[in-house]
């Protein structure tokens, strides 16, 4: 076993149990932090896979950027203590849940690796890997030609968030009352 | 490939090494006292009350989330960047319109006053 | 790679960039006073040049922005169908959002720019656009779901959607990275091309992908057992919202469901099946559910789920004939579905109602051609004869039968047997009801007349010459088999 396929199992095994530790822990701020080590070992995935790029933007937006703003919701909840979410529920009532998560991964793992399907666990992609794959340099080359069209849909997809979040958040002050006497519940 | 960024890893490692030997130090060579009101807050002799943690008003939250938002454009930004001499004018076109689109987006955020402070 | 404007194309993104500039123009608006006021206009504008522009673009096969978007008639098809439903959507809106304080030039923009979104969903033959396109139109509507802040049913409708959404979208995310990573290609065309390669080679990555896209689509669409969401979000929504969602998404779902099974992933045998238990429980579970509706947005969520039953049998069917049905079928439901929704959004602009069964007591006797519209409309929403609801069925199920599935048409005959109850059931509440509360008389108004006349003419219209109409959404197939 050479180094690479150690670091491939000890990234693999953090990212899991980060991810999993994410779901687990009652408090949220853990829970954002459990998040954040997964993301740091899937970047190393990332770029043993030679995408570098996304394995520096996973950092540089997920770890920096997403994640604090994650936090910063958590702090907007005002949950004082773990103790408001209620007493923790038995493993006994969940057990449905994890059984069918269960089911579903044995599923996955069943299309995948054994041999019901004719050479299922043959992947394409990796294969025949161009040269310069996963530099800045060849991803940007398609993001700004043949990926144009989504590269500019992606601007509105913002635009689309910002006018979201401000009109959701924003405190109305001078806005139109109703023109109807009451207004019910509704 | 991946050697390339072995030092990296290296260096990951040695600040794990760090962080953990200098625990390890204060654990074992750190003078401790075991004082039970050493732990409580100053409070010029009142008992303290409650918790620290006051509802935070949700201007916070809109200036946060509007910062990720135009932060997101790091991510095209930093790939033109590199190529956009490659590219000339076409890219040059093509990463206007793209600000104009959140240009406009900033303009509304002005126009509805969500970044007034007031 | 050729960089000059050739390569681009420019012209056939007219329509969709007509509507950006227009929500554009809304939302920087807002520095003036007046913004609330002339927004709807500007909005009215933007749609009716992006309508011209289609025109311009009818029976031209074009793509551009190097492949990545296809424009040919089937897509400019639902193109006209996105831009009509924004219309009539607005046309509804407009009148209710000033009567519940919630007139907001917001509002409008995002109407544009999610119709924007459908537009690109569904003149692109590559994944990634699809999503991204999905997202455009997704992000808006949970906004606009959650658009009366002062309602809680409006921001539960709203947050509802939202997770549901995100959720949906991330199947679908997943499926594409699967199918890319079988195909090592996003783009339909070449998927198509090597399809059988790619499907000896790598079936359980293709099958997985399939499955998960559909999940995706499913819950956009609000196919049974995806469509746990429908009737919280539609009931808590503001009314001309849920008028829109309950059209304009829904035919977005089903035109790129087409682009990707139909034409993508055809001769899979195993998904015939699959859309075929969909069906059967998305028409049935609506329906039954629909029998025992006390509220008209209810209701109508229930039947847009049965509806969007009867558009997957063709689906399920494949091929010209109910390809055609169901781009007919899509027509004429947004025809008299958007006419039901503007007489409900009509009695929702009087204070206090909830569109419940029993403020439409009396309805007959204050407004008896109110009554009328609404009686025609229910009819169409049951598949009465002369309007356009019969040919829709009619069309769907012959086509049905002509491919072998007996079966399948007779299970959605006997559901629409059964939806005939609760339509009538609204019909005869409007009737023959009586109560000791007096009914509150509505206000017309100019826009939501216009909306009635079109959606009228519409409903008897496809009904009266329902073959014309049927060459009509064949020549949208022209160049899409």
């Amino acid at each position: 076993m050479n180094l690479d396929a150690v670091i491939f199992i000890i990234s693999a095994i953090v990212a899991v149990l980060g991810a999993s530790m994410m779901i687990f822990q009652r408090n949220p701020v853990m829970a954002v932090l459990s998040f954040m080590v997964s993301l740091l070992a899937q970047a190393v995935l990332y770029i043993q896979l030679d995408a570098l790029f996304l394995g520096a933007v996973l950092i540089i937006v997920y770890a920096g950027a997403v994640l604090v703003l994650f936090l910063f919701v958590i702090m907007l909840l005002n949950l004082r203590t773990t103790k408001e979410l209620g007493p923790s529920s038995s493993l006994m009532r969940h057990l449905g849940k994890y059984f069918l998560s269960f089911l579903l991964i044995m599923e996955f793992v069943f299309i995948i690796k054994s041999s019901f399907f004719k050479g299922a666990s043959l992947v394409g992609v990796m294969n025949m890997k161009p040269e310069g794959f996963g530099t800045v340099t060849s991803v940007a080359t398609l993001l700004f030609t043949k990926y144009l069209y989504p590269f500019e849909l992606t601007s509105i997809l913002i635009l689309v968030a910002i006018v979201g979040a401000v009109v959701m958040a924003r405190k109305d002050k001078n806005i139109d009352r109703p023109t109807e006497n009451k207004l019910g519940k509704n | 490939m991946f050697a390339t960024f072995y030092p990296i890893l290296f260096l990951f490692i040695l600040a794990g090494i760090i962080a953990g030997v200098f625990v390890f130090l204060s654990i074992f060579f750190g003078y401790r006292t075991k004082l039970g009101r050493k732990g409580d807050p100053y409070e010029c002799g009142l008992k303290p009350q409650g918790t620290t943690k006051d509802p935070v008003p949700i201007k916070f939250y809109l200036v946060a989330i509007l910062f990720i938002l135009f932060d997101i454009e790091v991510v095209f930004l930093y790939p033109w960047a590199v190529i956009s001499r490659k590219l000339g004018l076409f890219g040059f076109t093509e990463m206007i319109v793209f600000v104009i689109i959140l240009l406009v987006g900033y303009f509304y955020v002005l126009g509805r006053g969500a970044l007034k402070w007031e | 790679m050729d960089l000059t404007s050739a390569s681009i194309n420019f012209s056939i993104i007219y329509p969709e960039i007509s509507l950006l500039i227009a929500a554009a123009l809304i939302l920087v608006s807002v520095f003036h006073k007046s913004a609330n006021r002339i927004a709807p206009y500007i909005a009215l504008i933007g749609i009716v040049v992006s309508i011209a522009m289609i025109f311009k673009q009818w029976g031209h096969q074009e793509s551009g922005f190097f492949g990545m978007i296809t424009c040919d008639s089937f897509g400019v098809t639902f193109k006209l169908i996105f831009d009509v439903t924004a219309l009539l959507s607005l046309l509804i809106a407009h009148r209710y959002m000033i009567s519940k304080g919630i007139n907001r030039p917001e509002f409008y923009a995002l109407l544009l720019i999610s119709t924007m979104g459908m537009m690109v969903m569904a003149n692109t033959t590559d994944l990634i656009v699809i999503f991204l396109g999905l997202e455009i139109m997704s992000v808006p509507l949970y906004v606009m779901a959650g658009f009366a802040k002062r309602s809680l049913w409006s921001s539960e409708a709203g947050i509802k959607y939202f997770i549901m959404g995100a959720f949906a979208s991330s199947f679908l995310l997943m499926g594409i990275a699967f199918i890319y990573g079988a195909s090592s290609t996003t783009d339909l065309r070449r998927i198509v091309a090597d399809f059988h390669f790619i499907m000896s080679n790598s079936p359980a990555y293709m099958l997985t992908g399939m499955a998960l896209i559909l999940v995706g689509f499913g819950f956009k669409i609000g196919a049974v057992p995806f469509h746990s969401w429908v009737p919280d979000v539609y009931e808590g929504a503001p009314t001309p919202v849920t008028a829109f969602f309950s059209v304009g998404p829904k035919a977005a779902g089903i035109a790129a469901l087409l682009r990707i099974f139909i034409f993508g992933f055809a001769n899979v045998m195993m998904l015939s099946t699959v859309f075929w238990v969909l069906a059967v429980l998305t028409m049935s579970v609506g329906n039954i559910l629909a029998l025992k509706q006390n509220n008209i947005k209810r209701l109508l969520a229930y039947s847009s789920i049965a509806h969007a039953g009867y558009i997957l049998v063709a689906l399920t069917v494949g091929g010209n004939d109910a390809i055609s049905a169901a781009i007919f079928y899509l027509v004429a439901y947004i025809m008299f579905n958007l006419g039901a929704f503007a007489v409900v959004t009509l009695m929702e602009t009087r204070s206090g109602c909830k569109s419940d069964f029993s403020e439409l007591v009396g309805l007959a006797k204050v407004h008896p051609y109110l009554a009328a519209v609404l009686t025609l409309f229910m009819f169409a929403l049951a598949g009465f004869p002369p309007t356009a609801g019969f040919f829709g069925k009619f069309y769907i199920f012959s086509a049905a039968i002509k491919s072998g599935y007996i079966w399948l048409a007779v299970i959605g005959m006997l559901n629409s047997f059964l939806s005939v109850y609760y339509y009538l059931r609204v019909v005869k509440t409007s009737y023959f009801d009586s109560s000791d509360k007096s009914f509150i008389p509505v206000k017309y108004s100019l826009s939501i007349i216009i909306v009635l006349v079109i959606t009228v003419i519409g409903t008897l219209g496809i009904g009266l010459f329902p073959q014309q109409f049927l060459n009509w959404s064949q020549s949208a197939l022209f160049a899409f088999l």
